[in-house]
C-alpha cells in the first residue's frame, strides 16, 4: 500500500507494466516517446534524457553501461531515498528500459554510503525481480539481458557529479574528469555510459506506459511534467511532495504550512536563496530551476549563519582538484565569518562577487560552478540584514 | 614470497579480494569490507591490498583519504553520527551534539578512550524532514530529542565492548 498521493510518480502503477510494454516496443519508439515527453534530468542539471540515451544508443561499442545515480547528497534533498525505499520497481524498471534502449547489459546503482541501510531491501527486491524474470537473462522471454548490481559509495558529495561517480566506480578518487569526451561516448572503463538520476529513471516507466504526449500535458510550456520536491526547515509539514512544474514558491509554502517565512533556499546548498519579494516565482527550468530541495527559513533565522553552514559544507566537500573551487570556497567562507564579526566593509564586496564569478566560470565540475550561488544570492537578497550589523 | 604474505591479516584480506575479484575496479568494495570487519584499514592492510591488486600502496591510501567513510585509523565499535547540515541545525542539532559530547566526554571527531564509541559530525544524510537525525552504525534515529539521545548513548555505554 502506497500512502503518498501524486499525479505521476506518486500515482498508481502496477509493477512490471512499464517494462512489459517497453520490451514490446522498438527502441526508437521509446526514444521518440521520451523526446515527446520533454523529460529532463532530475538531478539538477536538466539535460534532456532522450538526447543522452540517443547519443549512447548511437555509440558503437560491444559494451555499454547504464548507471543510476543514487548519490543524493545535496543538503535538504531526500526524494531519491523515498523513491528507492517506496517505489523501487519504478527505478529499477527505468534502468532496465534504459539498458534495453541503449543496448547495455550491465546496470549499476550507485548508492550513497549514507543510505547503506537501504541495501538489504534493495538487494531483496532485485532478487525478486530476477525470480519473476524481469531481470537477468532473457528478460520476459525476449532476447534482452540486463542485470543490476549495487555499488555502495563511501561518502563524498562530489561523486554525485557523473564523471566523478564514474571515477569512483573504477576504484579511484572521485575527481571529476575533463569534458569532452562525455560519458555518452567515453564513460565507465572508457565505454559509452548513461548516468541518470533516480527520479528521472522512475519517471520512464510511466512515460512508456502512457506516452510522451500524456506526460507533456503536465507542467509549463518549457518544463514538462512533475517534480518531486524535498521540503524541510521552518514549516509544519516537511516531506517529499510531487508538484507540477510551474508551481510557485508561494503555493509550495502554503502546501507545507510555512508561516513567517523570510527566505527560501531553492535547490539545496548549491541553489539560490530568494526573499519574500520573489515568492511568486515559478519552479521551472525557465525560472527557478531546482533539483528539488526547498529549505524554508523563517524570520527568526540569521542569514549569515545559514550561509556559513553552506560554505562550510563546500569547503569540506570540494575535492581540491581544481584551484577556483579549492581556494574560492575557503575565501568565501572567510568573508562570511568576517561579516559575522562586523569586520567586512561593504566596499570589498565587489571583489568577492568577482571571485564568485570566476569560480562559476573556471571550476571544472558542477560543485565549484554552483557553490558560489548561495553566497551571491544571500548577500544580494539580504544585504540590509547583513550589513546593518557591520 | 612477498613480505606481506607473512602478515597475520594476509589470508583474510586475500579471501576478501578474491571474493570481489582482484581488480582495480573492486578496490572500494574491498576496502569497505575490510573496514567493516576491522573498523579501519591499517597501513599493513593497505600494503596487502596494494600487492594483491598490483598497484602502488599510495594509490590505496589516496582512495582511503578521499572518502569520508574509509579511514586508516581505528574507530570505535559504535560510530555515532550527527547531521550538521542546515535543516538539522535549524531543528536543534547543536543541543543534541553538546549532549552527546557531554555524555561521552569526547568532542565530535574523537573516539572514547576505551576505543568503543566514535562520535562524528557529518553532512546531510537525507533525513531533513525528520530532523535532527542521528545514526549509530546502520541504525537511524529521527526527530532526536535530548532525552532520546541520552537513552541511545547510555545504552551504547553499557553495551558490550
Amino acid at each position: 500500500m502506497k500512502k503518498r498521493k501524486g499525479k505521476i510518480l506518486f500515482g498508481e502503477y502496477i509493477p512490471g507494466s512499464g517494462l512489459r510494454k517497453a520490451l514490446e516496443m522498438e527502441r526508437r519508439d521509446i526514444l521518440f516517446e521520451l523526446k515527446t515527453s520533454g523529460l529532463r534530468g532530475r538531478g539538477g542539471a536538466g539535460f534532456p534524457i532522450s538526447t543522452k540515451w540517443m547519443l549512447t544508443a548511437a555509440a558503437e561499442s560491444e559494451e555499454k553501461y547504464f548507471i543510476c545515480n543514487a548519490d543524493e547528497g545535496e543538503p535538504g534533498t531526500f526524494k531519491d531515498k523515498v523513491l528507492l525505499s517506496e517505489y523501487p520497481e519504478l527505478v529499477f524498471e527505468g534502468m532496465i528500459i534504459g539498458g534495453y534502449t541503449i543496448g547495455a547489459e550491465v546496470g549499476i546503482l550507485y548508492l550513497r554510503g549514507e543510505y547503506s541501510y537501504l541495501l538489504p531491501q534493495l538487494n531483496d527486491y532485485l532478487e525478486k525481480m530476477r525470480k519473476e524474470n524481469l531481470l537477468g537473462k532473457n528478460i520476459l522471454g525476449k532476447c534482452v539481458n540486463f542485470d543490476i548490481h549495487i555499488f555502495l559509495g563511501q561518502g563524498a558529495y562530489v561523486c554525485g557529479e557523473e564523471t566523478a561517480l564514474i571515477e569512483s566506480l573504477e576504484g579511484r578518487r572521485g575527481e571529476a574528469r575533463n569534458r569532452p569526451p562525455f560519458p555518452v561516448t567515453t564513460g565507465l572503463f572508457g565505454k559509452p555510459t548513461v548516468v541518470n538520476n533516480v527520479e528521472t529513471l522512475a519517471t520512464v516507466p510511466h512515460i512508456v506506459l502512457k506516452g510522451g504526449d500524456w506526460y507533456a500535458g503536465f507542467g509549463t510550456e518549457k518544463t514538462k511534467g512533475t517534480k518531486l520536491i524535498s521540503v524541510s526547515g521552518d514549516c509544519k509539514y516537511p516531506g517529499v511532495y510531487e508538484i507540477s512544474w510551474g508551481t510557485t514558491v508561494k503555493e509550495v509554502l502554503e502546501l507545507v504550512g510555512a508561516e513567517d517565512t523570510k527566505a527560501v533556499q531553492v535547490g539545496g546548498a548549491s541553489g539560490i536563496c530568494i526573499g519574500k519579494n520573489e515568492f511568486d516565482r515559478k519552479l521551472a527550468y525557465e525560472d527557478l530551476a531546482t533539483g528539488g530541495s526547498i529549505i524554508v527559513i523563517n524570520s527568526k533565522r540569521n542569514m549569515l549563519r545559514v550561509l556559513e553552514n553552506f560554505m562550510e559544507f563546500f569547503v569540506e566537500e570540494s575535492c581540491g582538484q581544481c584551484t577556483p573551487c579549492r581556494i574560492g570556497n575557503v575565501k568565501l567562507l572567510d568573508a562570511v565569518r568576517q561579516m559575522q564579526q562586523g569586520k567586512f566593509q561593504e566596499n570589498r564586496l565587489a571583489k568577492y562577487l568577482e571571485l564568485a564569478e570566476t569560480m562559476k566560470l573556471a571550476s571544472k565540475c558542477g560543485l565549484g560552478q554552483s557553490s558560489p550561488n548561495p553566497f551571491v544570492s544571500i548577500i544580494s537578497n539580504f544585504k540590509s540584514e547583513i550589513f546593518s550589523k557591520s | 614470497m612477498l613480505t606481506t604474505e607473512k602478515l597475520t591479516d594476509y589470508p583474510e584480506i586475500k579471501e576478501i579480494a578474491d571474493n570481489f575479484g582482484r581488480e582495480r575496479k573492486n578496490l572500494i568494495p574491498i576496502l569497505n569490507e575490510i573496514q567493516k570487519r576491522k573498523g579501519f584499514v591499517s597501513a599493513e592492510a593497505q600494503q596487502i591490498v596494494a600487492d594483491l591488486l598490483n598497484i602502488h600502496p599510495v594509490e590505496v591510501f589516496s582512495v582511503i583519504s578521499f572518502y569520508h567513510f574509509l579511514n586508516d585509523k581505528p574507530k570505535g565499535k559504535y560510530v555515532i553520527r550527527i547531521c550538521k547540515s542546515i535543516s538539522c541545525e535549524m531543528n536543534g542539532k547543536e543541543e543534541i551534539k553538546k549532549e552527546i559530547e557531554n555524555l561521552l566526554s569526547v568532542k565530535a571527531g574523537e573516539t572514547t578512550p576505551d576505543g568503543k564509541i566514535t562520535f562524528e559530525e557529518i553532512n546531510c544524510f537525507g533525513l531533513c524532514d525528520v530532523s535532527p537525525a542521528v545514526t549509530v552504525n546502520e541504525q537511524v534515529f529521527t526527530k532526536v530529542t535530548k532525552e532520546k539521545v541520552r537513552e541511545i548513548v547510555q545504552e551504547l555505554i553499557e553495551a558490550e565492548k
